[in-house]
């Protein structure tokens, strides 16, 4: 059985930029312990000297030219879906 | 039956117009509103375009393949003429500056999109009750669920508002849904359609396929979508022929889906459309993969880790909706995220943030892309033999609205079936075989290596008679 305790969920919302109050921390809580119950059937099977798996097209250093493409999706537009945008720039709180 | 054609048919010849057959939809997804299949229409822009084919047509310039044939995306691919919101508050009201490549060119040939689909935010789900805007209704029967992710575009095919729609299938989400409403939902092999201008969600498999009311317009569907897009460099280089088919000799059943954690009358359906294969020539073999059995974990590792890395994206800053009264950086990303991301969202990120920590990574996120390579080999040793797999698409048709929703792995165990061949990368399609004592539809998956979509497909269309 896999231990988890609420701060443990609380430090991986902090790794992930989320959040939480306390009543979804719990519930969260139980549903990660839940789910990773379930996948530690994985330890029994035998892996060793299996190469992993990260993607599946055998796909190599797919190249192209480097080049500016022509793009017709202008700076205005980009701006105008920020939800803060100040001068030609997207606004965001102070940082330092 | 091509029911695209003869309709592309009808247009050209000016038996009907392509505003009529556009306003037609657009009137039959309002009278259809009751199920919450589609979270917008695009009306203003479908007209239009619609106007534009009509005109070309008198004018006896060409049009394309599609012309005039309206279709819905679903909602977490980047269209224009209405918002872009993956079902979910953070991307609600956004307005896409481009269109994904498929849209792009099944538009080039004329097709017209009329709506967007709903779906589990960001396609975290297998009902559509993950939607932050509410679920969408079974077509079949309104308790029950449409299936998910993909569900909206599931339920407007099957109700006739458009010929086919788009979905996205990571682990089953075009599968299942089209296997709980009746319809033909392929997924193509991985790479086979550019996921550009679609909503990352696993980048290793997420694929995106259509839904169709036949295998033939599937595969006409399939045959425009695939292609090598220099803005996806994972994508193939198009070796979609429906012309150049394999026909299939030998196909297994994978036997470790037939057992009794499989509803009764899924196996019942499934063994129906087995013997009809063999009735129809095929030489047809029980076969065993012991190692389906993981398949779910390792997808519930691999598919969480690789969403939290692609939901970091979505932090309030450049695009989507920012939480208010916030005074630090920090405070600012953390509540939009809560605010912006429905519950099994923030589950998945969570788990991916786990799998992936120092300390746990070897444990979890390695052993799980190991076992997966193990999982590839079986299915390439059983494809040495078989030209095809067979089985159900999901255990059970389709379930009660709200039955699963408090116990995760319960839902995640939908997905049972349909995860091997999305870790695999190869083509699965689930089609429609036949329905429950109570009405409900069942879907066979049919499995392949990879490349072979087109022969999968035809396998099923010499099958549509049978039924």
């Amino acid at each position: 059985m896999t231990q988890v305790s609420a701060d443990d969920v609380r430090h991986l919302a902090q790794l992930s930029s989320l959040q939480l109050s306390d009543k979804e921390i719990g519930s969260l809580r139980d549903d990660i312990v839940n789910i990773l119950n379930y996948i530690e059937m994985l330890a029994e099977l035998d892996t060793e000297n299996v190469t992993p798996t990260y993607q599946v097209t055998d796909l190599e250093n797919v190249w192209r030219n480097d080049e500016v493409e022509n793009n017709s999706i202008t700076r205005e537009q980009l701006l105008a879906l920020a939800p803060e945008a100040q001068e030609n720039q997207v606004r965001v709180p102070k940082v330092l | 039956m091509t029911y695209i054609s003869s309709l592309v048919a009808r247009i050209k010849s000016g038996q009907v117009t392509a505003r009529e057959v556009i306003v037609e939809a657009l009137a039959k997804a309002d009278e259809k509103k009751a199920y919450h299949a589609l979270l917008s229409l695009t009306s203003e822009r479908a007209l239009e375009r619609a106007d534009d084919i009509d005109a070309r047509i008198q004018k006896g310039e060409p049009v394309g393949a599609l012309a005039g044939v309206p279709f819905v995306v679903k909602d977490n691919f980047l269209a224009f003429g209405a918002p872009t919101t993956a079902a979910s508050k953070i991307l609600e009201g956004f307005e896409a500056p481009l269109q994904a490549t498929a849209v792009e060119k099944l538009e080039a040939e004329g097709a017209i999109c009329i709506g967007k689909t709903n779906l589990d935010a960001f396609a975290h789900g297998g009902s559509t009750e993950n939607s932050a805007f509410g679920p969408t209704k079974n077509a079949f029967d309104q308790m029950k669920v449409a299936g998910g992710s993909s569900g909206g575009s599931a339920v407007a095919t099957a109700l006739d508002i458009v010929p086919f729609a788009l979905g996205s299938d990571t682990g089953g989400s075009i599968r299942q849904p089209a296997s709980f409403n009746g319809v033909i939902g392929v997924k193509p092999s991985y790479g086979a359609v550019s996921r550009y201008g679609v909503v990352a969600m696993a980048s290793s498999t997420d694929c995106i396929g259509c839904f169709a009311k036949s295998a033939s317009d599937a595969a006409l569907i399939t045959d425009i979508m695939s292609g090598r897009d220099p803005r996806d460099m994972t994508t193939l280089p198009d070796f979609f022929k429906p012309t150049h088919v394999k026909p299939a000799q030998k196909i297994g059943v994978i036997k470790e889906f037939m057992t009794d954690d499989v509803d009764e009358e899924v196996r019942a359906r499934t063994s129906e459309y087995v013997e009809k294969l063999r009735q129809a020539g095929h030489v047809i073999e029980e076969v065993s993969m012991p190692s389906v059995k993981y398949a779910l974990a390792i997808y519930y590792i691999v598919v969480p880790a690789e969403v939290s890395s692609n939901l970091a994206r979505y932090d309030g800053i450049r695009y989507g909706n920012r939480a208010n009264d916030v005074k630090t950086l920090a405070e600012l990303y953390g509540k939009t995220r809560d605010q912006g991301f429905v519950t099994e969202n923030k589950r998945r990120i969570m788990i991916g943030s786990y799998v992936l920590s120092s300390g746990f990574f070897d444990a979890y996120y390695l052993k799980a892309q190991k076992a997966r390579t193990l999982l590839i080999q079986a299915f390439d040793e059983l494809f040495e033999t078989y030209d095809a797999l067979i089985g159900p698409v999901a255990p059970t048709p389709a379930f009660n609205l709200g039955e699963n929703t408090d116990d995760p792995v319960k839902m995640y165990l939908a997905d049972i079936m349909t995860v091997p061949a999305s870790l695999a990368g190869i083509p699965a399609i689930s089609v429609p075989g036949g329905e429950s004592a109570t009405g409900l539809p069942i879907g066979i998956q049919l499995m392949g290596p990879v490349r072979s979509d087109a022969s999968l497909l035809a396998l099923a269309e010499s099958m549509e008679g049978n039924q």
